[in-house]
């Protein structure tokens, strides 16, 4: 069996093949190396961690979901947080809700690695779960500070914990990444960002009014080779846009050639492995079709 | 109504949907259940846990800090940490343990200004003013004051000398000719610094910080002290005190 992408890479090279890829581990790790190094360099270009920061020692950030377990614990935070949080939103307003997942969160490479394995070790079995589940966790994680006064999730939080750990020190952390990638591994497949992990879920919600988004204005091109569909992390939400139900009296296809799903995370490996250069990026309000010759 | 009665029963989508919302429900409310007791379990802090100056009564503290890290960043001389899962703060607070780094007690409270939360309270502008715990000369037996030697050690480093940690003098019954130097701190004015602790010459301190709420003891709010009351405006607190002769021992009759 040939690896998804594989005849991207014959087609039009590796590195074509893989450029969001890298372009996303890369954005994730200058992320982390710019906490890092304003922790302990004295590089105050980043500051904080992705909980809640501070841009060139003036603009503050903060994660919204974790701003909003706070003000459900019944606490009002000082004006700067606020804004950052109210920043953060804006910015994944633009570009995607879940963008998040795929170009800044650290569990994101634990869990492909996970994915990436599964496929290269051919398992196949996977204990299935409802992708709701994760909405009724981020109800919990916003419920339960109302009753006891704790921000709760954040105890547990695992991309929390990840990413502070690989700012400030991590140890026993390592416990509960090693948990979701074995559980990624041999029980669900992308069992963690796809079912479980409420941040995603709370950025979803975010997405639903997202600018930025990708699009397939070369669908007629789809040769249903498939390699999309396995490198997607949320492969539901392909079918509609590339084999649109059509209406029976003109032929028009029913849905816009966008992917508007908002649990779509932007990480653009389908726009990587596609050989037909079918996916590309656009935006929420994008109808053109390319015309097959 | 048959019919109505027999789209509902043939509404697969409705049926699955209620099944899922039930299996979620369950799965979340599980979950939830766990989480909450961990959490109740995990805000016990250890009592050498000292937080930041500043820092909001421990279940408000809990409630409002977004664990950012900016504290610890602040810091100037490394004392505070952020928690690391099963430290003993709840994971991602800061905290510093006295014996291996106390607070500086910096006057411009860098920490503070740096929290984005609240959960560091940003009325703290004089660090006298903060308490972060109280200092308790937890051992009496093992205190090289109280056997009679001059160690000071934790007064003379305390940075309120003389208010926060007094020497207050008793005699030496064992030899009868010297004095007891007893350090005495008075939790009024201590900050919890935590400086006399990490002094301490001990290999375990005799004297620790701990949280204010396991060293500090507080009177009922009636309770009125008359010698105070008294001085304070210029009457005896019960009027009518019968005078009665004072009779010591070997007066006559």
């Amino acid at each position: 069996m040939n690896a998804p992408g594989s005849r991207m890479v014959e087609r039009q090279g590796w590195w074509k093949a893989h450029r969001f890829l890298l372009l996303r581990r890369i954005s994730q790790l200058s992320i982390l190396a710019l906490f890092f190094a304003g922790s302990h360099l004295g590089i105050t270009l980043l500051q904080g961690n992705l909980s809640s920061s501070l841009l060139l020692e003036t603009v503050p950030l903060s994660d919204p979901f974790v701003l909003a377990q706070l003000l459900a614990s019944g606490h009002w935070p000082e004006l700067s947080a606020l804004i950052g949080g109210l920043l953060v939103i804006g910015f994944y307003a633009l570009v995607g809700g879940r963008s998040y997942c795929s170009w800044v969160c650290p569990v994101n490479p634990v869990t492909d690695l996970a994915a990436w394995l599964r496929r290269k070790l051919g398992l196949v079995k996977t204990t299935q779960l409802s992708p709701q589940l994760r909405y009724w966790i981020l109800a919990c994680s916003l419920i339960l500070p109302l009753f006891t006064g704790y921000i709760v999730w954040e105890l547990v939080n695992p991309v929390s914990l990840l990413q502070r750990g690989l700012i400030f020190g991590i140890s026993a952390g390592w416990s509960l990444i090693a948990a979701i990638f074995l559980f990624d591994l041999f029980i669900t497949q992308r069992g963690w960002c796809r079912h479980l992990c409420p941040m995603g879920a709370f950025y979803s919600l975010i997405g639903k009014v997202s600018l930025v988004r990708i699009t397939t204005p070369g669908r007629q091109r789809c040769d249903d080779c498939m390699d999309c569909y396995k490198v997607c992390p949320e492969p539901q939400i392909l079918k509609p846009v590339l084999k649109p139900n059509k209406d029976p009296l003109t032929g028009a296809a029913e849905t816009a050639p966008v992917i508007i799903a908002s649990t779509c995370t932007n990480c653009s490996r389908c726009i990587d492995v596609c050989a037909e250069d079918v996916f590309k990026f656009g935006n929420r309000f994008a109808t053109e079709v390319e015309r097959t010759q | 109504m048959p019919a109505n009665k027999r789209q509902h029963a043939a509404n697969p989508g409705r049926r699955q949907f209620l099944t899922d919302a039930a299996r979620g429900a369950c799965a979340a409310g599980v979950c939830g259940l766990g989480l909450a007791a961990y959490a109740s379990q995990a805000s016990q802090k250890d009592a050498q846990a000292l937080r930041p100056p500043g820092a909001l009564p421990e279940a408000d503290f809990l409630s409002a800090c977004l664990r950012c890290g900016l504290c610890v960043e602040a810091c100037p001389y490394d004392t505070l940490k952020l928690a690391r899962l099963f430290d003993p703060a709840a994971s991602g607070t800061p905290y510093f343990d006295a014996r291996t780094t106390p607070c500086e007690m910096c006057d411009d409270i860098p920490c503070v200004p740096a929290c984005p939360s609240g959960a560091l309270d940003q009325a703290l502008t004089d660090i006298n003013n903060a308490r972060m715990g109280t200092a308790v000369l937890i051992d009496q037996k093992s205190c090289l004051n109280f056997q009679g030697l001059r160690c000071d050690v934790c007064y003379r480093v305390c940075p309120l000398i003389d208010e926060a940690i007094t020497l207050e003098m008793q005699r030496n019954r064992r030899t009868g000719a010297h004095a007891l130097f007893i350090p005495t701190v008075n939790s009024d004015i201590c900050t919890g610094c935590g400086k006399c602790e990490q002094a301490c010459v001990l290999d375990e301190a005799a004297i620790k910080v701990l949280p204010e709420k396991l060293a500090v003891a507080g009177a009922d709010k009636h309770y009125q002290l008359s010698w105070e009351v008294e001085a304070e405006r210029g009457s005896p607190l019960v009027p009518q005190q019968l005078k009665l002769p004072v009779r010591k021992p070997g007066d006559s009759q």
